[in-house]
């Protein structure tokens, strides 16, 4: 057991840890927006499943990777706006339709992977890219700098979406109608127009996010491929306390538990292959009973809005 | 920066009128061809009972309701307001009684909500900042932008909200029921700010039900009751007892007659009680009250400085950290509410609809909620049904509960009504101990009065009252001594009888006088 721990050991752990959060951070970013902006959706699981069919089905037929993900950045929103009108619109119990909305794209992606490919094939998808200079670096350059644009992206999308929040004037307007919508409408503000858009960009995130699945690290498509990632990208939003740092911090530690249980596995460490994959999940759930801070959470969260008395 | 340019381009507002406004919800004619008019320069008051129909009627000059007949004129020309968007566009601010801001967001980005920004991506909250600053000076109105809404004081949450409707160039002030939420001292301020307003050629609406507050700020009244105009008149000359004779519809009692009686025993006796808040922290910090046998004991203060805590202690809603609350003499500090009811003490929550009742129950459920375990109305494991529908019907007989029949879900009653079956419930035990909070919180002025009487006649009959309430003229008007509660701790304690609005009022500021 002596070379457990060797540096390049760590090192594998740390690439793939990168590599493994990607689809967590592309959900789990997307399922902020619409949070903060008081809508809960459970759906993300169904999106995901379906972008990372639609995405794998038009890039083997069409032989575009890019326009793989473009289908599935689409189906992401069109599912998004199906949400939006539920729990907007027709003010259903936010739960209760995601799970709804997950179930539909499970079974969906499922029935149409039965009836168009119909057998498990692999693609060559995105390729990584090492980016000049920095990915020359000893260790650092392998560790950061060497990965697919899908996996850039996903780390861009963190500094982004915490500029938009903050510092633009849409930002302000989702977090004010995540907190107190009356107050919004009151200015003018359209409380609908602002949910079905963050709802709807979630969708597009969740729809890229299982294309980066099937598209980027995976290269395949398989029926439920996703096996409960959309849940856990919903758990990373609460667990980061409605900020994009805090969900980066925890897709990351969620992923590097991931990429390490699934080193102990490779090496034939001697515990049972289920506790091994449980880890992930146990530590999400200690680490969200321990780190929630419910200060920032949204007050009209998984409430729908709707014009009356005060 | 004058005035008639600064604001959004719209053309400096003179002129409102609303002609013959109908607005009508599920079951309700809300606004029945309802007129009103006012002029720049005056503060005009809509006075009426709850539900009479004037924050419908605002909310349709805001642009958050649509009427379904009848139209809105400004400057002699017609307009259609689709959202508030459009009324802010014309020059209208409403300053809401629940205040429209967002805990979360500095008093800045509250203001800059919602407008456009004069850089491509950014904010500009640097430039908002400076304008607040400005408009602040201007008017008097004392702010620090950068503080968060979350850390302010009602007053100056209220201020912001002034504010946010100057920067958007409103003319016209709409404010509803301002003064429900503030001290004296505070609501003095805001006058000197309406007047100042009025005078710079601003026109406001100030939306009450109470009368001596619109004799002392407006220049021009008109009264609504049961969603019509009852009377405009300009307010010279008016007197509270004709305003309050077409805000009801019949005379009020002024004064209640409250003839001497001898305190007793000490009933309850609370002792140095802390209690931790919902958000942590304590709510209470050292709570000493007592309560003798034929005494009301009025407990008051500006909301949210732990009266409801305290209640909810007494109720055995809310574990007491530290100290002792002795009822009776038996302590009761860890007791359930079925051990207080037991021991005595009878209770009216201030959350009628929460915790005192449940809407969806019949009338005559409602009434057994505590006691349909016991006889009469239970026969072994069984509902006796005829004793609880003979009981209920005569107690609600004595107490006047409006309702169609035993069966109607309580929901449907109005809220006066409610609140006369949790009385009636209550005070049908004949209680010792009486905990009221908030009792006529939102009920009309007839059934208020209704209460207050009940009140007073079981004090007369020895019962121990601790009434917690915000409302400073039913304090005055029912206790015999007065606590005052500021953050959680007893400021002081006074006779009713000797001492002033002045003193009451600086006690429920958090200040003590040395």
């Amino acid at each position: 057991m002596s070379d457990l721990f060797t540096l390049s050991v760590l090192m594998g752990i740390i690439v793939s840890g990168i590599r493994l959060a990607t689809p967590y951070l592309f959900a789990a970013i997307g399922e902020t927006f619409a949070q903060t902006s008081g809508v809960l959706n459970l759906g993300v699981e169904g999106i995901m499943l379906m972008g990372a069919f639609s995405g794998f089905y038009i890039a083997s037929t069409t032989g575009s990777l890019w326009l793989g993900l473009l289908t599935a950045a689409v189906v992401g929103i069109l599912m998004g706006l199906l949400m939006a009108l539920v729990s907007v619109t027709l003010q259903a119990e936010q739960g209760i339709s995601g799970i709804g909305l997950s179930l539909f794209g499970l079974g969906l992606s499922s029935l149409l992977f039965e009836k168009t490919i119909v057998s498990v094939v692999a693609i060559s998808g995105f390729q990584p890219i090492r980016i000049p200079i920095l990915g020359n670096i000893p260790y650092i350059g392998d560790a950061l700098f060497d990965h697919s644009i899908l996996v850039y992206a996903a780390f861009l999308l963190v500094p982004l979406s915490i500029y938009v929040l903050n510092h633009t004037p849409i930002g302000l307007k989702i977090r004010a109608v995540g907190q107190n919508p009356q107050a919004a409408d009151s200015l003018g503000i359209s409380v609908a127009k602002i949910r079905y858009l963050t709802v709807s960009f979630g969708g597009m995130m969740a729809g890229i996010a299982g294309a980066s699945l099937s598209l980027a690290l995976i290269d395949l498509f398989q029926e439920n491929m996703t096996n409960g990632m959309g849940y856990i990208a919903v758990a990373l939003v609460y667990f980061g306390g409605w900020n994009p740092l805090g969900v980066l911090g925890g897709s990351l530690l969620f992923s590097f538990v991931n990429a390490f249980q699934l080193w102990l596995q490779v090496k034939g460490v001697q515990i049972p292959s289920n506790i091994a994959l449980m880890m992930p999940y146990v530590l999400t759930i200690v680490a969200l009973a321990f780190a929630a801070n419910r200060a920032r959470q949204p007050t009209a969260l998984d409430k729908p809005f709707e014009r009356g008395e005060s | 920066m004058s005035e008639t340019v600064a604001n959004n381009g719209h053309k400096k507002l003179q002129e409102v009128q609303m002609v013959g406004i109908v607005k009508r919800f599920p079951g309700v004619l809300a606004n029945d061809h309802v007129d009103f008019d006012v002029h720049a320069g005056e503060i005009h008051a809509l006075l009426g009972e709850n539900g009479a129909g004037k924050s419908t009627l605002m909310r349709q000059l805001y642009g958050l309701y649509r009427p379904d007949e009848g139209k809105i004129l400004i400057n002699g020309q017609e307009r259609l307001f689709y959202s508030p968007e459009d009324a802010i566009e014309a020059g209208i601010g409403m300053i809401h009684q629940h205040f429209m801001l967002v805990p979360s967001l500095t008093v800045t980005e509250n203001v800059a909500l919602g407008l456009k920004s004069t850089r491509l991506f950014a904010l500009d909250l640097d430039k908002v900042e400076r304008r607040i600053v400005d408009l602040s000076e201007q008017y008097g109105l004392k702010i620090d932008p950068k503080a968060y809404i979350w850390q302010l004081a009602v007053g100056e949450q209220q201020r912001v909200e002034i504010v946010k409707a100057l920067y958007r160039g409103a003319d016209l002030l709409i404010l509803d029921e301002p003064t429900a939420v503030l001290t004296p001292q505070e609501v003095e301020d805001l006058f000197k700010t309406l007047h100042q307003m009025a005078q710079v050629g601003h026109t406001l609406i100030f939306i009450s039900h109470k009368l001596y507050e619109v004799l002392s700020i407006s220049s021009r009244i008109t009264v609504l009751r049961d969603g019509r105009v009852v009377g405009s008149r300009p307010t010279e000359g008016a007197t509270r007892a004709s305003l309050a004779q077409m805000m009801v519809g019949r005379p009020i009692i002024q004064q209640y007659d409250r003839p001497a009686v001898v305190a007793g025993e000490m009933c309850l006796d609370i002792q140095d009680i802390y209690t931790k808040s919902d958000r942590g922290g304590d709510a209470l910090k050292g709570v000493s009250l007592s309560v003798h046998a034929g005494e009301i004991l009025g407990l008051a203060g500006v909301s949210g400085n732990g009266q409801r805590e305290l209640a909810e202690c007494l109720g055995g809603l809310r574990p007491v950290r530290q100290g002792k609350v002795i009822l009776n003499g038996k302590d009761v500090t860890r007791a359930s509410p079925r051990e207080r009811i037991a021991a005595g003490q009878s209770y009216i929550p201030e959350e009628r609809m929460r915790e005192g009742a449940i809407k969806e129950f019949s009338v005559a459920d409602n009434f057994v909620l505590e006691d349909h375990g016991k006889s009469p109305y239970a026969r072994g494991i069984f509902l006796n049904l005829n004793a609880i529908r003979s009981q209920a019907r005569s107690v609600i007989d004595a107490y006047n509960v409006k309702t169609p029949s035993l069966d109607t879900p309580l929901k449907n009653l109005s809220g006066g009504n409610i609140q006369k079956l949790i009385l009636a419930r209550e005070l049908s035990r004949h209680p010792k101990v009486l905990v009221a909070s908030q009792p006529t919180r939102g009920v009309d002025i007839g059934a208020t009065e209704y209460i207050h009487l009940r009140l007073l006649e079981q004090r007369q009959t020895g019962t121990a009252t601790l009434l917690i309430s915000e409302d400073l003229d039913e304090i005055r008007a029912l206790s015999d001594r007065i606590a005052v509660i500021y953050e959680g701790k007893i400021m002081g304690i006074v006779y009713n009888s000797e001492t002033t609005l002045e003193q009451l009022g600086l006690m429920m500021a958090g200040v003590t006088e040395k």
